[in-house]
């Protein structure tokens, strides 16, 4: 299990050794095909700053081998805001008095129906609050089945999950999983995670360990950029968890994210650290550089025109048009939302701007035909 | 330099030899001493009963040499299964070179029979080092079923060309979880020397040393190359190029000063 | 009796698989015995009784890579 790899990795030392590293220790990392932790941990260091246009070279190069000039489009529907968790930065916090919602069956097929109406998604991140009592497992069971007739690849972003409910997931046709471990600073992270199940630092971040014992095809990975002023060294943890996770289930394909909290206009938690885009594009090359093959997504919490550059410098998944709330599409078009998107454009604006960037969005990347045990179009 | 570990056991020398092609068993012999390694292969036989040779066996047990039995001359996984039980039987020893090699013109290991004899041979208590193609995924599903080691090949065995294989290798190695030995097609201590500082574990050499001019002398190049190699893999090779300056232009993140 | 040792027939007086290696005067290591095909530990061998036509392969070491 990845916690006692973590056990083993001191938080202040990383840090040090981050912030120790130098111009040569960059143009070392610039030079290998193939970098280690040590060498991303340079690119990620500010030593680096002065090597952001041969990163940001690098990134395109590599990513234009593996991925060609295509952007994988995804969105996101939220089917609950339904949440027993008290993450001090979440619009969902239970303590928030906002009005509770759990779609119906019939409210999850007009989502459904309202998405394929904006543009031709295909793949489709079912999203959940936690709440295993009133929407666990049989409850994205069905959502999932529901989303068959409609779209080809389902992923979701839910409550860590014992590693059956992942493998029955499967065979409702689930075949990838997102979820952030937000933090890897241990000790810090109760404070950002007080209360309920996400309180438990090892169940989540064991989480990803049960998601490839499943067998998930696709797990997704992010650390909240916000939490802790250190984001290099929460980034390089992830780096570590990525190599782990390669090693011990490589059938599985992966997917890191970086979602930058932005200071709150009205009252509420007050990020740690703002990441300036710089230091977006930044952590992005480095990743591109130390991991050729990973997909790196950009959801809409990123503005349109840092989403539309990054398109062709090491971004390959994209959200577009995403609704942050309960049937938002459909249902409840007014409800309150988890966090606010910047990018307010239209899937077909994004389309379009994607277009002019020279990339091709793709709808739908990948078939689950040929996987026999979990998928059926109905 | 870092010891190698096999199976719980130490090694001091990362340099395997095979035993096959030496002109006489003294200069087989001579060149193991020579070589400083700690493993060295060998074959089965039937005894030829109206021919009695010299026993080979006692030119290489010393106490620090590991024997590693190898399976040479069977066809399927279910030969394999047999010989290694001969060997353990003759030598006394649970290590095994898995090779199987049904092709007799370029004796290419058999994938899908040295999969099924390693899952079978390390259910029966057999440390397993298997030949195999360089192939990552077949290395995945070796480590899978239980080798202790994987063994690759970096060229068809015998022809000395070096690393053909190199850029498999190169995964293979980055993505073990088990010492990676590069056998077969090492021609010249240089090869050697490659493989140690792509990171491979250990390299075994037989054709490129025992048909030398000089075995005994290319014995030891071989060893000081296999350290050589693997020295400057743990030190961390130097820069290659110079060409990453910082550049004064930036077309393509001029966006990120706006 | 007549046997097959390694494909050739030899006429033998022993009885046992241990009496026949004393006969063929073999080392007692580094070898090792199979009859029809089946190893035959070398515990077993002093109690294995030989048989008319018995098929017994005998290995020893050999030089390979």
């Amino acid at each position: 299990m990845f916690s006692d790899e973590l056990e083993k990795i001191s938080w202040e030392e990383t840090t040090a050794r981050i912030h120790s590293k130098t111009d040569a220790d960059v143009r070392y990392a610039l030079s290998k095909e193939y970098c280690d932790v040590d060498d991303f941990m340079a690119l990620l260091s500010p030593a680096a700053v002065p090597y952001l246009e041969t990163m940001a070279r690098l990134s395109r190069k590599y990513t234009e081998e593996r991925f060609g000039k295509t952007m994988s489009m995804f969105i996101p529907l939220y089917i609950t805001n339904s949440c027993t968790n008290s993450c001090v930065y979440c619009g969902f916090h239970i303590s928030n008095p906002m009005p509770r919602t759990i779609l119906t069956e019939e409210e999850i097929v007009n989502e459904y129906k309202a998405i394929k109406r904006l543009a031709p998604f295909e793949n489709l991140l079912i999203v959940t609050g936690e709440n295993p009592a009133k929407a666990g497992v049989p409850y994205l069971a069905r959502a999932l089945d529901l989303a068959k007739p409609y779209f080809s690849n389902l992923k979701i972003e839910v409550m860590p999950l014992k590693a059956e409910e992942y493998a029955e997931l499967k065979i409702h046709g689930m075949n990838g999983v997102i979820c952030f471990q937000e933090t890897y600073h241990k000790a810090r992270y109760n404070i950002y995670h007080p209360r309920g199940m996400k309180s438990k630092f090892e169940w989540r971040v064991n989480g990803f360990d049960r998601m490839g014992q499943a067998g998930v095809h696709s797990i997704g990975m992010g650390v909240l950029i916000g939490l802790e002023k250190e984001w290099r060294t929460d980034v390089t943890m992830m780096a570590y968890h990525l190599r782990y996770l390669q090693k011990h289930y490589w059938r599985t394909k992966y997917s890191v994210n970086f979602p930058r909290m932005r200071p709150s206009e009205n009252g509420g938690f007050q990020p740690n650290v703002v990441m300036s885009d710089r230091e977006l594009a930044q952590v992005t090359f480095a990743m591109r550089i130390f991991d050729h093959d990973v997909d790196i997504s950009y959801s809409t919490r990123e503005p349109a025109g840092i989403r539309d550059h990054m398109a062709t410098l090491g971004v390959t998944t994209m959200s577009a048009e995403s609704k942050t709330e309960p049937g938002g599409y459909h249902t409840y078009p007014q409800a309150l939302e988890q966090f606010h998107v910047s990018d307010e454009r239209t899937a077909v604006e994004v389309e379009a701007a994607l277009k002019r960037m020279g990339r091709e969005p793709v709808w739908k990347d990948w078939d689950a035909s040929f996987d026999l045990k979990s998928f059926s179009r109905c | 330099m870092e010891k190698l570990v096999i199976a719980g056991r130490e090694f001091a020398s990362r340099l395997f030899l095979g035993t096959g092609k030496f002109d006489s068993n003294d200069l087989m012999a001579r060149s193991i001493e020579a070589s400083g390694t700690e493993m060295v292969t060998v074959a089965m036989k039937r005894i030829e009963l109206e021919n009695r040779e010299d026993d080979m066996l006692k030119h290489i047990m010393r106490p620090e040499i590991q024997l590693l039995p190898n399976t040479s001359g069977v066809r399927n996984a279910e030969e394999a299964v047999f010989a290694a039980q001969m060997a353990r039987e003759a030598f006394g020893t649970n290590w095994l070179k898995l090779e199987i090699h049904p092709d007799p013109r370029y004796l290419l290991p058999d994938s899908t029979e040295t999969l099924k004899a390693t899952e079978q041979l390390v259910k029966m208590g057999f440390i397993v080092l298997p030949y195999c193609q360089a192939d990552p995924t077949l290395c995945r599903h070796l480590e899978e079923a239980g080798a202790a080691t994987v063994m690759p090949l970096g060229a068809p065995i015998g022809t000395n060309k070096g690393l053909q294989t190199r850029d498999f290798l190169r995964i293979i190695i980055e993505q073990a979880g088990v010492p990676v030995v590069v056998d077969a097609g090492i021609g010249a201590p240089s090869h050697a020397a490659e493989a140690m500082e792509m990171g491979a574990s250990a390299c075994l050499v037989n054709t490129a040393i025992a048909v030398a001019g000089d075995p005994v002398a290319m014995a030891a190049a071989f060893r000081q190359a296999v350290e050589a190699g693997r020295m400057a893999y743990e030190a961390g090779l130097g820069i290659r190029t110079d060409s990453f300056v910082a550049e004064a232009s930036s077309p393509l993140t001029a966006f990120l000063d706006d | 009796m007549k046997i097959s040792v390694n494909n050739k027939e030899v006429e033998t007086a022993a009885v046992s698989l241990s009496k026949l290696i004393e006969e063929l005067s073999l080392p007692l290591q580094g070898v090792a015995v199979a009859v029809e095909n089946r190893l035959v530990p070398r515990a077993a061998w002093a109690t294995y009784a030989l048989s008319e036509g018995m098929k017994i392969v005998i290995v020893r070491a050999a030089c390979g890579g």
